[in-house]
């Protein structure tokens, strides 16, 4: 049945908080697009009941008066994808905040329209095909320098397919210029659409074989996930789930940040502002802003944008990686995001499921994770044999309330990730940073990465790695006996592991995010700073064996330069720490028995 | 009744109720009104009271009546439009005086000329407009300075216990905060939430006698007052803060209290509505509720002002997890949480210093602006003190005998930390005299131990409590004799 323009109006019956009800609408969709009332608001569909239709409002609905014109718009809820998204901050529903700031000043106001992607910018543009060429969705038709170190490729859209009529010569042009059109018609520009709640097509889903490394020594070497995994990042209140997430950003191998602040404080981002612009990316030496895109939804900022937040986030990393770069997503915090799919579903009256969370949270949270992945991007370069590759990896930051972790979100989000960071608050009581707690921590890509660390890692990682792991659940159990006994009980061997276990925790664990040297530790660094330790416990079993006593041997002032040793930078880190392992040979080699 | 003036319209009457239930009123029609609209209720006696629409649906809206709803019957009562959202007068000459918890003066003096009528509700401040805070405020409170620095631009809640000194430590922020050889003008702007009269009384009666009273705008709901005016009291208090800060130029100081107060008034509200409870019957958007009051601080580039917000609230049982601290803490820039053992044992301030956290710390520290170690002294003197509480609880079970030499020392230097850098009862301590007492206090411990601090700096500073000459001074104390 044909629907006139005019079908599409309803009008306003409820206002609930973000939630509305309009009456009389007919051929809307769900999740379709509404603006709601005289400020045109946007809203989103989320039930339908005959004529009456219920959306999720992304700005405050205060001040709506019943009876206010409801118009669909026929399209769901979009991002725009082309040159100009690095480097730029943006709200959950994708308007810029530089624009939204010109527009009503620091406090930010409703009703406001702002398009994504600068209309005025030129872009260099050099043409990859030409006419004649048989594309499909995915194919790159030319390419835009959109920072100094990042090549954006224009991709055709997914699902589109045709022979090129005309392309533009190389030179100067603007996002909404037509830059090729194909033997049907259709137009192509250097930016095209794409609804956020719907994964963007891959042709293939690769397993994951190399590491994405934080610079996190604890992370790298006992919990490393692979590009295109997936991790959380729970912790109550203060445990530092936010300078882990900040870290990953500044120094992760990553090519591309996408940092989505879902529910999370202003002055936070404020400080990411500030910051990043300053900072160098590892990868190109160009500002680390240039590699990232910032999705900010801050607490007071309204509750349904939040679901957007994320959606457009992980959207805006999906098309990075189908242009083949490495991207990675971070969301703090999924757990605001539950939340406002708490509030709406409560709105909506459905029936709760645990801890009031609506029944279909699992289902909504394992869709998002499972936009995550090591792929082949869609294309016609897949039938060559140098297909294009991408990955998206994904950290989710998870707040579970009272830091108890049996609650829904944490449990659920564990089930669908691939590695479990679990920060601890009494570890950043001790300001033990990253407070991460290695009894309850896991990752299920080691196993897949394994090949990578023997190829690339300092020779006789995998198996101090395995050492370390060891020594610190050895070190659990000991200190169950200690509890019940004193440590004056334990036996010489025993208390040696007591005392490398502290060097492994205080040297190795700890990580300082504020210091120059120590806030990025490459493998050679976080490799070498294992070792030193745990030579340093062979050596003392020796001497052990010589019957020399263990106060004489930690009497040997080594702890403290090996300690010291976090203060050098990671250059020509490996030559200093070769000399410090003869020093600690020496040194306890020579001691003898009286 | 109704006025004789152009707003008429606005002014005409309706006989709309249909029930009562708690402080709500459920009207007919509801499309008469926006949402978050003030209406006056004229009850029969004559008697006006205001409400707010919380609701509006097309056959009826939720309104919350302000004062209750004890003596409203449904036929004697009629409603009409007051304002399309609620407002509070803004103008300078708010500063030194006194309101009710929805902006009415009570300080017998008459009411504001107002520069600006804002919404309550206020928007939020855009993120790219955010200046991030970087100014350091001397609180004079070595726990705070030391370990827990404050910044112009920051929220630091105080958790409390019932009985525990919060007002004393929120009073002595308040008197020192503004120092700092800055000229630009200052204020502290308080809302009262369900506090007990005594309570109100301190606050204005110490910020008097420090010298500060008439540098104080009070929004005061007492326990007594009626509790859905909680609602409103911070919201009045923040936008006239914001307005003295960006508008004006003023650095202002917000103290809230007592935040558990207002949470139970949402609460009170949620129930009234019958909405799905959350944990501890608590209202599932608590979060995003309180959020848009702790959300209100921080600092705009280009203005000179700032507003810093320090919420109070008692942890319900001392227990940091429930929902209202522990959503608190979500949201606020780190907590400062007051400790009753150590209260018992007459330490003051009583900070129970491992779980308290200042987010923004980095900002206000380091070269420049106290000293370029300062974040490793703090890390150093923290795990020590971590160190020494585990041994302690150690001790309780396994008995001293059973301890290491060196577990002594970090025992002597735990007993040593809270005695002299925690309890320093009301004098007031510039953070170099904080940072001589934690360098005299790392002397109980052997150099070896203090990894955390760059080896130079150990160097300069370090002097084994052994070498010292004078390990343990009397500290000041401003009370003793009285």
């Amino acid at each position: 049945m044909a629907v006139t323009e005019q079908q599409k109006v309803g009008t306003l019956v409820r206002i609930s908080g973000p939630m509305i009800e309009a009456d009389g609408m007919h051929g809307v969709t769900m999740g379709e697009i509404l603006r709601v009332g005289k400020l045109g608001l946007m809203g989103e569909v989320i039930r339908i009941e005959g004529e009456k239709v219920y959306a999720q409002v992304f700005e405050s609905t205060e001040g709506m008066f019943l009876g206010e014109e409801v118009v669909a718009t026929g399209v769901p809820l979009s991002v725009e994808l082309g040159p100009g998204l690095l480097g730029a901050t943006f709200d959950g529903i994708q308007r810029p905040l530089i624009t939204l700031q010109q527009s009503s000043g620091d406090f930010i106001g409703r009703g406001l329209t702002a398009v994504a992607l600068d209309r005025t910018r030129k872009w260099q543009f050099t043409p990859t095909v030409k006419a004649g060429d048989a594309v499909q969705g995915g194919d790159i038709i030319g390419t835009v320098p959109e920072t100094k170190a990042i090549e954006h490729k224009i991709l055709v859209p997914p699902g589109v397919k045709g022979v090129i009529a005309t392309i533009a010569a190389a030179g100067e042009y603007v996002v909404e210029d037509v830059i090729a059109t194909l033997q049907d018609g259709a137009p192509l520009k250097l930016y095209h659409k794409s609804p956020v709640k719907q994964p963007r097509p891959v042709h293939k889903v690769l397993p994951p074989t190399e590491p994405f490394l934080t610079r996190q020594r604890v992370l790298d070497m006992l919990f490393p996930i692979a590009k295109g995994g997936s991790a959380i990042v729970p912790g109550g209140f203060g445990a530092g789930k936010t300078v882990v997430e900040q870290s990953m950003s500044k120094y992760s191998n990553a090519q591309i940040i996408v940092y989505v602040g879902c529910g999370e404080r202003g002055n936070e981002m404020a400080e990411v502002l500030t910051e990043f612009p300053e900072l160098i990316d590892p990868n190109t030496g160009d500002s680390l802003m240039n590699r990232t895109i910032l999705v900010v939804n801050t607490s007071n900022m309204p509750v349904a944008a939040r679901d957007a937040s994320v959606y457009t986030g992980i959207t805006l990393a999906e098309y990075y990686r189908d242009q083949g770069y490495d991207v990675a997503l971070m969301a703090d915090s999924t757990s605001r995001w539950a939340e406002a799919l708490r509030e709406i579903s409560s709105r909506l009256e459905e029936m709760p499921g645990e801890e009031g969370y609506p029944t279909y949270l699992s289902e909504r949270i394992a869709a998002f994770y499972e936009r995550c992945g090591n792929v082949i991007t869609i294309g016609s370069h897949t039938s060559t044999d140098t297909p294009r590759k991408g990955s998206l990896t994904a950290v989710g930051a998870v707040s579970p309330p009272g830091g108890d972790f049996s609650e829904p979100v944490t449990q659920t989000s564990m089930r669908v990730s691939g590695a479990l960071w679990a920060l601890d608050a009494a570890l950043a009581y001790r300001r033990h940073y990253p407070s991460l707690n290695w009894n309850k921590s896991y990752s299920l890509y080691f196993d897949g990465l394994k090949g990578w660390f023997d190829e690339n890692a300092p020779q006789g990682w995998i198996m101090r790695r395995q050492q370390a792991a060891t020594l610190l659940q050895r070190e659990t159990e000991l200190q169950d006996i200690v509890q019940l006994v004193g440590p004056d009980a334990l036996q010489d061997q025993e208390r040696l592991i007591l005392e490398v276990a502290r060097m492994i925790r205080e040297i190795f664990l700890q990580q300082s995010a504020f210091s120059e040297n120590d806030a990025a530790c490459q493998l050679p660094k976080t490799f070498g700073l294992l070792e030193m330790i745990l030579v340093y416990k062979e050596e003392c079993e020796r001497a052990i064996h010589r019957e020399i006593a263990l106060n004489r041997i930690t009497a040997v002032p080594l702890r403290e330069d090996i300690a010291r040793m976090k203060e050098e930078p990671n250059d020509g880190f490996t030559e200093k720490k070769d000399a410090m392992l003869e020093k600690i040979k020496q040194v306890l080699g020579g001691l003898e028995a009286k | 009744m109704s006025q004789t003036n152009t707003s008429e319209m606005l002014h005409k009457e309706y006989w709309d109720l249909t029930y009562i239930s708690g402080p709500l009123v459920f009207l007919k029609n509801g499309d008469r009104f926006p949402t978050g609209a003030i209406l006056d209720v004229h009850l029969a006696t004559g008697e006006v009271r205001q409400g707010q629409i919380l609701e509006a649906t097309k056959t009826h809206a939720v309104l919350q009546l302000l004062q209750g709803t004890r003596g409203v019957d449904i036929q004697g009562t009629s409603v009409s439009l007051k304002a399309d959202a609620a407002r509070v007068a803004c103008s300078v000459d708010v500063i030194g005086r006194r309101f009710n918890g929805t902006g009415i003066p009570i300080d017998g003096l008459p009411p504001i000329v107002p520069e600006k009528e804002l919404e309550i509700v206020g928007s939020a401040i855009n993120p790219v407009s955010r200046n991030a805070p970087n100014d350091f405020i001397e609180t004079g409170i070595s726990t705070i300075d030391g370990f827990n620095t404050l910044v112009r631009g920051q929220k630091l809640p105080i958790f409390l216990g019932s009985g525990l000194p919060g007002n004393e430590i929120a009073n002595m922020i308040v008197q020192n905060a503004g120092t700092k050889g800055d000229d630009t003008p200052f204020v502290t702007v308080f809302a009262a939430m369900g506090i007990t009269a005594r309570e109100t009384q301190y606050f204005l009666r110490s910020f008097e006698e420090g010298g500060k009273g008439s540098q104080v705008v009070a929004f005061i709901n007492q326990a007594d007052d009626p509790a859905i005016e909680r609602l409103f009291a911070p919201r009045c208090a923040l936008t006239v803060a914001e307005y003295l800060a960006f508008e004006k130029g003023y650095q202002v100081l917000v103290v809230l209290t007592d935040l558990t107060n207002y949470c139970d008034a949402l609460r009170q509200i949620s129930s009234a509505r019958e909405e799905i409870p959350g944990r501890r019957g608590y209202p599932g958007y608590m979060y995003t509720d309180l959020s848009s009051i702790y959300e209100r601080a921080g600092r705009i580039h280009g203005k000179p002002g700032s507003v810093t917000q320090i919420p109070m609230l008692t942890m319900p049982d001392d227990d940091i997890t429930h929902p209202i601290p522990d959503l608190t803490g979500y949201i606020t820039e780190g907590q400062i949480v007051l400790s009753r053992p150590l209260h018992r044992q007459g330490i003051f301030p009583p900070v129970d210093l491992l779980p308290c956290l200042s987010r923004l710390m980095n900002n206000g520290i380091g070269k420049n602006r106290t000293q370029p170690w300062h974040r490793e002294w703090s890390n150093q003197l923290y795990a020590a003190y971590a160190e020494g509480q585990r041994i302690k609880k150690l001790m309780a079970i396994v008995g001293e005998d059973a301890l290491t030499e060196q577990d002594k020392k970090y025992l002597r230097f735990s007993n040593a930390f809270e005695a002299q850098m925690i309890g320093q009862q009301f004098e007031r301590r510039t953070i170099e005299e904080t940072f001589k007492i934690g360098w005299r206090l790392l002397g109980h411990l052997p150099k070896s131990e203090l990894t955390r601090i760059k080896r130079e700096v150990v160097d300069e500073f370090y002097v084994a409590i052994e070498d010292q000459s004078d390990p343990t001074p009397p500290i000041k104390t401003q009370i003793e004799n009285a």
